[in-house]
């Protein structure tokens, strides 16, 4: 055999083998999906956003309580999470630029991507529910926020930082406060980017069971206060789908599919927003 | 070279981060209404030169400015100088074109905005005169709240010098204003310098000792960071009086 017949057949192999690992993760993916799907879309109904749970066991009933409770929370730690992380990002993009401090706060947000999000959950629960004594919708929130904030950081930073000099000089030139600069020239040029690191950050969290578990718990009830327990569609998917009622069953499929294409819509507009930008 | 200068720099000394010793004792007089041409091969300093008159060296950390530049009698380079004042007075247009990502007249507001112009017609009204100051309000009338982006190359390069004119600065600050246009633009563009100079004084940094002869009514010829020679354009043109400059502007080196 020649070398260059010994080369051929190594590259076939490697191509072989990268293409059935891609192709491996990509059955999974394809199974879970349209597992949840089709389930899922069999079991969704009317009642299940209009009407409460019914008593544990009692056919019918619905989710309002779990489909409010995550808009809450997925709300809420938006408006907690997104300012800080765009003031974060624009700290290290602008002011902090080339400093020790940002560079450090940048390695940081890095790992705190990558920090288990059922840490944070007990993190939360440690500083908030434990001394206040009760599990809490704003828990659940600021949970969530502190997983989304890393991500806007660095999305805002990497966005602003793509925003030529060039443009920051011309304001300045025109006489312009460093703040106007960055609030009315580069926020600008930045938006669209910045917009999806915000939707993909949501479409992060809004899946995320594990912080909301020790910190907004669960309500069987329909509540909108913030102040006390929280039901959300990921800890109901939980908690049904080890229940021991079949409709319970049911009903975690359709907010499994729910969740999903709440998830999934979040992500393709991202996405989408991206390819319209720099098209 | 009877009256008073519009700028006069003194024994100017500029120092980039790391000590890098960029201008050296620059002595340069500003004639005001004239258009004043810095030449000189690349990395002379004469970009240099051009961005302390509106302090842009301030934006960086570490650099330094040592000896005096006199605006209208009043040393620019005193630490005591409010910035946002002298650029809105002094202004300037770089090499490439610098729209912001914003409507036409948006961009050409923006200054105006700044300044603290609140009332909508003063704005217009002062948008549709520096756009007719820069020849580009025929061919921007229409598409006024269209993106700045949509222009060509050329409309945006006058877009930008209408945005410099509507804050009505004393003087305009241009670097390389057209290296980045096609011929006809650059010629739009050169015109305009003309009818500009009859009410503010300007500073043209170039590359192309053509454009210089063109336009100027002064010119400086600057290298490794010294002014070499500085005259009218005329005289420089046709009989310097320093050998190094009659061999850069015949094209022996540079």
């Amino acid at each position: 055999m020649t070398i260059v017949q010994r080369r051929k057949i190594r590259g076939v192999m490697a191509m072989t083998l990268s293409a059935l690992a891609a192709l491996f993760g990509l059955f999974w993916l394809g199974f879970i999906l349209g597992d949840v799907l089709v389930k899922g879309f069999s079991a969704l109904n009317l009642d299940l956003f209009f009407n409460d749970p019914a008593p544990a066991g009692d056919e019918g009933g619905g989710l309002k309580n779990a489909f409010v409770g995550q808009l809450l929370i997925t709300l809420f730690a938006t408006l907690i999470g997104v300012p800080i992380g765009i003031l974060g990002g624009t700290f290290l993009a602008e002011y902090g630029k080339g400093r020790t401090i940002s560079r450090i706060i940048g390695v940081l947000a890095d790992i705190m991507v990558s920090v288990p999000s059922i840490v944070i959950g007990t993190f939360v629960y440690a500083l908030m529910v434990k001394p206040l004594g009760h599990f809490s919708g704003w828990a659940g929130a600021i949970a969530l926020a502190i997983i989304m904030i890393p991500v806007v950081v660095r999305t805002t930073e990497d966005m602003l930082s793509m925003v030529p000099w060039s443009q920051r000089e011309a304001a300045f030139a025109l006489g312009a406060p460093y703040y106007k600069v960055i609030t009315q020239v580069v926020y600008r040029g930045a938006a669209s980017g910045i917009l999806t690191g915000i939707i993909l950050s949501i479409a992060r969290v809004a899946g995320e069971t594990a912080p909301l578990l020790f910190t907004s718990f669960n309500n069987a009830y329909y509540s909108v206060n913030m102040n006390e327990p929280v039901s959300s569609l990921t800890v109901t998917i939980f908690q049904y789908a080890m229940g021991p009622y079949d409709n319970w069953h049911a009903q975690a499929w359709a907010a499994a599919f729910v969740i999903t294409v709440f998830v999934l819509a979040l992500t393709i507009a991202g996405r989408l927003v991206i390819k319209w930008r720099y098209r | 070279m009877s009256d008073q200068p519009e700028i006069a720099v003194t024994n100017l000394n500029f120092y980039y981060a790391g000590n890098v010793h960029a201008l050296k004792n620059i002595n340069l007089p500003i004639r005001k209404n004239a258009i004043t041409a810095l030449i000189g091969p690349s990395g002379c300093g004469k970009t240099t030169l051009l961005r302390c008159f509106n302090r842009m060296h301030d934006l960086y950390p570490k650099n330094r400015y040592e000896g005096e530049i006199h605006f209208q009698g009043k040393n620019i380079l005193a630490p005591d100088t409010d910035l946002i004042d002298l650029r809105s007075r002094i202004g300037m247009v770089f090499q490439k074109p610098t729209p912001f990502p914003m409507s036409v007249f948006d961009n050409v507001a923006y200054g105006l905005k700044l300044k603290g112009v609140k009332k909508r017609s003063d704005i217009s009204e002062k948008v549709e005169k520096a756009l007719h100051h820069a020849a580009l309000w025929n061919e921007v009338k229409d598409k006024l709240n269209s993106s700045a982006y949509d222009l060509s190359g050329g409309q945006q390069q006058r877009l930008v010098i209408a945005r410099a004119l509507a804050v009505n600065p004393e003087a305009l600050l241009f670097d390389e204003p057209t290296s980045a246009l096609d011929p006809i633009s650059t010629a739009k563009i050169e015109e305009l310098t003309q009818t500009l100079k009859k009410e503010i004084t300007i500073i043209v940094v170039t590359h192309n000792m053509q454009q210089a002869a063109r336009i100027s009514d002064w010119t400086g010829f600057l290298m490794l960071g010294e002014m070499i020679e500085f005259d009218e354009t005329q005289k420089m043109f046709t009989t310097p009086s320093v050998k190094l400059t009659e061999d850069y502007i015949t094209g022996r080196f540079g």
